[in-house]
């Protein structure tokens, strides 16, 4: 086991120049031992290439792996003593369950009794005790995946485990309960896992620390309540949540700021320092109604109220013409939801909003 | 009640046309040729299974059916393994793996009696250069005289024209195995034996299923390679299945054995057939015994 530290970049072609040459841009980021991590983005965003470059699969075109103060490299997966899960599950056809979880520990020379009792160990925390000699072949896909799963966490000495979208392929009841494992197993070996996917929930639930990446940047790392609350780039905004954030055209003016036509007071240290256009971003969670002309308030048409259950869902447009913009609101039933074709207020300064100039969050002090 | 609706017998009837000639009749014949003795054209006499019996006691017969199970099997020893290896060693992709594709193909292209015509030509001691340069190593071989040798070299010649085969068969089934199992067999420290035996080769079992069987059919009907170099000599060494039974029916016309002689010959590669198929089919797929780690 081992703290992770990267501080490299990749391009897949020789000699990247813009931004789009990079599958992944420069980036310094540091694994602890022991910990869950989650790499969350959409699909090319680079995070398999990046897990790929931790396993050793892929070795970045520029800077360095280290594995506890170690280069790493140059390594094979081998070397770096790396277990991996990849997204379908991997099976040797001729071998028995049993063979199967014992395959990396009888390549690294095991001694029998260790490798039978390490595969006692792991059958029983998957639940594949009873299948143990059944042949692999003919399983149901997610017994496949959890032998998958089950190979990459038998070796108690590897230096982390990389999950590549692991459930991909896994039903939806099963999915939640393999995570749940997951997690559970995270807790019994304190093994340094790293999870890719492009599922939030899944992200979230798994990981103490989320990745955010997006085109070949990592845009922000944190557990669930930063990425929630203090989303540091307009994509995380967009990304987590559900819906996303908001997002509104807005112009600084000393201690007040421009949205949609109406003057909003705010506190000048909190739009920052830098100059040029921002955004002002709210989640629909903290979007609330407010009295008509009311501080920080604005009017929004309402086009659409969906009773979602526990909430209301309403979507209404902000400003006039082709400036328009959408906004959502997640408003609690004991209030009166306006309804479609109304005009209502919405409080849209407060504690939680958040400025963004060029994409990046305006460090400025909250209130 | 359903209705009944015959129509659907029309639009059988096309498939069970094309059989009846192209199968049926033409095997009806054979079965028809087997239970008479034609002594003219005019003159046919019905024998009942006597032709079965008396081909069944023919030593020459039996010689030849040895040496062709012997000669089959020593085809599929030779071709399947190096066919494997040839694939393994093949580049994967990229302009080099195009032309050793092509290399690799350009034997599989060449007409049967051409190949012979070639060996007989290239394993002969004066000007073949085979045949020349073993001689000049100090190699004794003739083809002619030896029957051991007419044998091997008929070997020779069916594994240099039919191992691309295997090799293509086994490439395109090597290049069907997801990268995820060459990557998680690398995290999993397997060596390159190991991925062998448990990826690469249980992989291929489809193909090497249908390897085997195309080998094995098409080397247990040889006749045009041994024809043309020796013509089935020196004495009876490389005189197969095939070329006794048209010895038997062009050359002496005696329709009647012959005939019982192909029947039998067809059941005899069926059966080797069936029992292949179906033994490959349970290698490597049998649940295994209890308690193995």
């Amino acid at each position: 086991m081992a703290r992770i530290e990267l501080d490299l970049a990749h391009a897949y072609k020789p000699n990247p120049t813009v931004d789009e040459d990079y599958a992944l841009l420069p980036l310094k980021m540091t694994f602890d031992d022991g910990g869950a991590y989650a790499l969350l983005g959409p699909s090319g965003c680079g995070k398999t290439t990046l897990l790929n470059i931790i396993s050793g699969l892929v070795t970045p075109s520029q800077g360095t792996v280290q594995f506890g103060g170690t280069n790493v490299t140059g390594q094979t997966p081998q070397q770096r003593n790396i277990a991996q899960v990849f997204q379908f599950p991997v099976i040797y056809d001729t071998m028995t369950v049993a063979e199967n979880l014992a395959f990396p520990l009888r390549n690294r020379g095991v001694a029998p009794d260790k490798i039978k009792q390490r595969v006692g160990r792991i059958a029983e925390m998957l639940e594949m005790s009873g299948q143990l000699n059944q042949r692999a072949a003919g399983l149901a896909a997610d017994a496949k995946q959890k032998i998958s799963l089950g190979r990459g966490l038998v070796r108690e000495d590897v230096s982390a485990v990389l999950f590549d979208e692991p459930l991909t392929v896994i039903d939806p009841h099963l999915k939640w309960q393999l995570r749940r494992k997951l997690k559970q197993i995270h807790h019994e070996l304190k093994l340094t896992l790293v999870y890719v996917t492009h599922d939030q929930v899944e992200a979230l639930t798994f990981a103490d620390q989320v990745v955010v990446m997006t085109r070949g940047r990592a845009v922000q790392i944190g557990n669930a309540s930063a990425l929630f609350e203090r989303p540091r780039h307009t994509f995380v905004g967009h990304f987590i949540g559900s819906p996303g954030m908001n997002f509104l055209p807005a112009v600084g003016n000393g201690g007040s700021v421009r949205v949609a036509g109406h003057d909003l007071a705010i506190p000048a240290s909190r739009l920052g320092s830098g100059t040029g256009p921002l955004t002002l971003g709210l989640r629909p969670e903290y979007v609330t109604l407010a009295e008509p002309n009311a501080a920080g308030a604005l009017p929004a048409r309402v086009i659409q109220a969906q009773d979602i259950g526990m909430y209301w869902l309403v979507t209404a447009t902000v400003g006039e013409g082709d400036d328009a913009k959408l906004m959502r609101a997640r408003l609690s039933p004991q209030q009166a939801i306006p309804k479609p074709g109304d005009t209502a207020w919405f409080a849209i300064v407060g504690p939680h909003t958040c400025f963004y100039r060029d994409d990046e969050l305006v460090e400025g002090a909250t209130i | 009640m359903k209705p009944v609706n015959q129509k659907a017998w029309w639009l059988v009837l096309p498939v069970v046309l094309c059989v009846a000639f192209s199968a049926i009749l033409p095997l009806m014949t054979v079965v028809n040729y087997s239970v008479q003795d034609i002594i003219s054209p005019e003159r046919r006499v019905f024998v009942g299974t006597e032709w079965f019996k008396s081909v069944m006691r023919d030593d020459d017969l039996l010689d030849a059916l040895v040496r062709q199970i012997g000669f089959s099997l020593a085809v599929l020893v030779v071709e399947i393994p190096l066919g494997i290896l040839l694939a393994l060693a093949m580049p994967a992709r990229g302009a080099k793996a195009s032309a050793v594709l092509v290399l690799v193909a350009i034997s599989l292209l060449i007409p049967w009696n051409v190949v012979g015509t070639i060996w007989q030509i290239y394993g002969r001691a004066d000007i073949g250069l085979f045949g020349a340069a073993l001689a000049k190593l100090g190699i004794s071989y003739s083809y002619t005289g030896s029957a051991r040798d007419a044998w091997l070299t008929v070997l020779l010649m069916d594994v240099w024209h039919w191992t691309p085969l295997v090799a293509l068969l086994c490439y395109a089934g090597l290049r069907a195995i997801p990268d995820a199992y060459y990557q998680a067999a690398s995290i999993d420290g397997a060596s390159k034996l190991a991925v062998f035996r448990y990826i690469q080769l249980p992989k291929l079992r489809g193909v090497l299923m249908i390897a085997v069987l195309l080998r094995f059919m098409d080397s247990f009907m040889i006749y045009t390679e041994p024809f043309v170099l020796t013509g089935g000599g020196p004495g009876n060494s490389t005189t197969f299945l095939s070329q006794y039974l048209t010895q038997k029916a062009v050359g002496q016309f005696d329709l009647g054995p012959a005939a019982a002689f192909s029947l039998i010959y067809f059941l005899i590669i069926l059966l080797l057939c069936f029992v292949l198929y179906n033994w490959m089919q349970r290698v490597g797929t049998a649940d295994k015994a209890e308690g193995s780690v």
